[in-house]
């Protein structure tokens, strides 16, 4: 037990803070020049990094079982990792200001500081070291958020960020007093067989979830998103749509088959209200808006409702379908944010109905926002038609019946806003369109990644059979 | 850790902790919905925080006193809490530079 080498347990913690040291000492040392190869060695380093989690291994526990490595788990750190590398891919015109580029360093150190957070938050086997994630992943996450300092929406939206994030924390501890004052124990293996559904603990559950759901903008607690979404830098906000609410989705999904497990029957009922809440709200805001990082923002809320339709069943086959679907929902969210920052970047323009005449001038980045768009609104054969029906066919297999059929008829309603955009670059006139304008050469790469995943990963059976070998049901 | 607290005509029972925790927890709730003032609304939040650690603390010392698990969770509690405080108080400057005051009306730069 008192040994040094339960360490090397964490063999992905252990990589992620040799890199994020190297990145804080090159930001240090490096002068003028040597930090024009800052972000070229940042994604390199995370692309190995990523190769290191890549690699499988057996469920182990460390440190007395405070840490506990799931190999679902590991699939989950690879696709974050993944996300994180298109993210940083896209980063190089956040600071096209001078000014700014001063600060370039500081933006990657604390991204992934959040993604350490998020490391810890899936992997934890006990109730503290889950805390202390979830504040390791939002503390800087909101420093972030205000990073734009000429900006005062981004002041503003950093401001609301922390302090919803304090707010929720405070929430979700409160229901875990609750819970170690039931069970006498907070890690994650020995609650289970002491929480017997009695009252005490229902509430305990309620107030932990809903701390939880706060994280992942779930319907009644989505009021912060829309401007948060919209004030953050745009690069930020593409990591809180798709790295924070999966880590934070996954994080959920284990706690509720591993823990909550004798609860199935109260967080079915909770969950069943929320999702269609959440998929049915989310889509009516997102019709409304104009603003693209605000339609996204929406977008992703209700996308989060159809994550949650994998939980449901508390099935094998649904954590898998539901990690699936975080891994076909990162290449299509993400290329829509690649579009949306190219443009923003070179025109400073946001608004849907700027990308009037869009195919006209620039036809690569219309298509590439044409399949995005499809594959977030489930069109055959994109990725992302395939990610919904499965976790479709993950709630019917349990039953769910009415529960899909009002996501499957929100899928149509959610087409209606998707396809606006489209129309938008391609039907749509404007007399003075956005110029045709040259995509930076890393957001370049970026957008071919995107796209490659987009036409792949649906129909290329290897990623949901390869992701289908570590799933579990409720315990 | 000492002994196990049998409910004696003298002793505070530990529900009282509870109502005590209770109280402070949705006192911060109020707080953090009927504040205009960011900094007031910080504080609600710290309440909140600290009612947590008040249950963490009764729980303990009453029901499991042969294990510190709730101590150290208080503890750690606390900590983190700081952190996010220095964080936020930071960010609220940053509005301030930016809009001037920290009253929650003024700062409205997006719509609906």
């Amino acid at each position: 037990m008192e040994n040094f080498s339960n360490f090397l347990t964490m063999r992905e913690e252990l990589s992620l803070v040799v890199l994020i040291v190297f990145l804080l000492l090159y930001d240090l040392i490096a002068g003028k020049r040597g930090m024009r190869y800052f972000q070229p060695v940042a994604i390199g380093l995370l692309a190995l990094h990523t190769l290191i989690t890549l690699i499988p291994r057996a469920e182990v526990s460390a440190f007395g079982g405070m840490y506990t490595h799931l190999p679902m788990a590991g699939v989950v750190k690879s696709i974050l990792n993944l996300a994180t590398l298109i993210i940083f891919l896209q980063a190089k015109e956040l600071f096209s200001s001078s000014k700014q580029r001063q600060r370039r360093g500081e933006y990657y150190f604390l991204t992934l500081v959040t993604l350490l957070g998020m490391y810890f938050m899936v992997s934890s086997g006990h109730f503290l070291l889950f805390f202390i994630g979830l504040e390791m992943a939002s503390i800087p996450l909101s420093t972030l958020v205000a990073m734009d300092r000429r900006c005062k929406k981004s002041a503003e939206a950093g401001a609301k960020y922390i302090l919803l994030a304090a707010f929720s924390s405070g929430i979700l501890l409160f229901g875990i007093s609750y819970l170690y004052g039931t069970t006498g124990t907070l890690y994650f293996a020995d609650m289970p067989p002491l929480i017997s559904a009695n009252a005490l603990q229902i509430m305990g559950f309620v107030f932990f979830s809903a701390g939880l759901f706060f994280k992942l903008s779930f319907v009644p607690f989505h009021l912060w998103a829309g401007d948060v979404y919209e004030g953050a830098p745009t690069n930020v906000t593409s990591y809180l749509s798709v790295v924070s609410k999966g880590a934070a989705a996954f994080a959920l999904v284990v706690l509720l088959f591993k823990v909550f497990g004798n609860l199935i029957v109260q967080w079915q009922g909770i969950l069943y209200a929320i999702i269609i809440l959440t998929i049915t709200v989310g889509n009516l805001f997102a019709i409304r808006q104009d603003n693209m990082k605000r339609f996204l923002a929406f977008s992703s809320i209700s996308q989060a409702g159809y994550i949650a339709l994998g939980m449901m069943g508390g099935t094998a086959l649904g954590m898998n379908m539901l990690v699936y679907y975080l891994f076909v929902y990162l290449f299509s969210n993400l290329a829509a944010f690649g579009v949306v920052i190219s443009i923003e970047n070179k025109t400073g323009k946001l608004n849907i109905s700027d990308y009037n005449g869009l195919y006209s001038t620039n036809p690569k980045l219309s298509i590439v926002m044409m399949l995005a768009m499809f594959s977030l609104g489930g069109i055959p054969p994109f990725a992302g038609f395939f990610s919904k029906f499965f976790i479709f066919s993950a709630a019917v297999e349990q039953g769910f019946y009415v529960l899909v059929l009002i996501a499957a008829l929100n899928t149509v309603i959610s087409l209606y806003y998707y396809l606006k955009v489209v129309k938008a670059m391609f039907l749509n006139h404007s007399d003075n369109p956005i110029p045709t304008l040259r995509t930076e050469g890393y957001n370049r790469v970026s957008l071919v990644l995107c796209t490659v995943g987009i036409l792949v990963t649906g129909i290329v059976s290897l990623f949901v059979e390869s992701i289908s070998a570590f799933g579990f049901g409720v315990q | 850790m000492g002994e196990i607290i049998v409910n004696t005509a003298g002793a505070i029972p530990l529900t009282a902790y509870l109502i005590v925790g209770l109280i402070m927890f949705f006192a911060g709730i109020y707080g953090f919905f009927a504040r205009k003032n960011l900094i007031m609304i910080l504080i609600s939040v710290e309440l909140v925080l600290n009612a947590v650690d008040i249950n963490f603390a009764a729980f303990n010392r009453y029901l499991f006193p042969d294990q510190m698990e709730g101590m150290f969770y208080a503890l750690f509690v606390i900590a983190i809490a700081a952190c996010e405080t220095a964080v936020a108080i930071a960010i609220i400057i940053n509005v301030y530079r930016k809009f001037g005051n920290t009253e929650v009306d003024n700062i409205q730069q997006m719509k609906e």
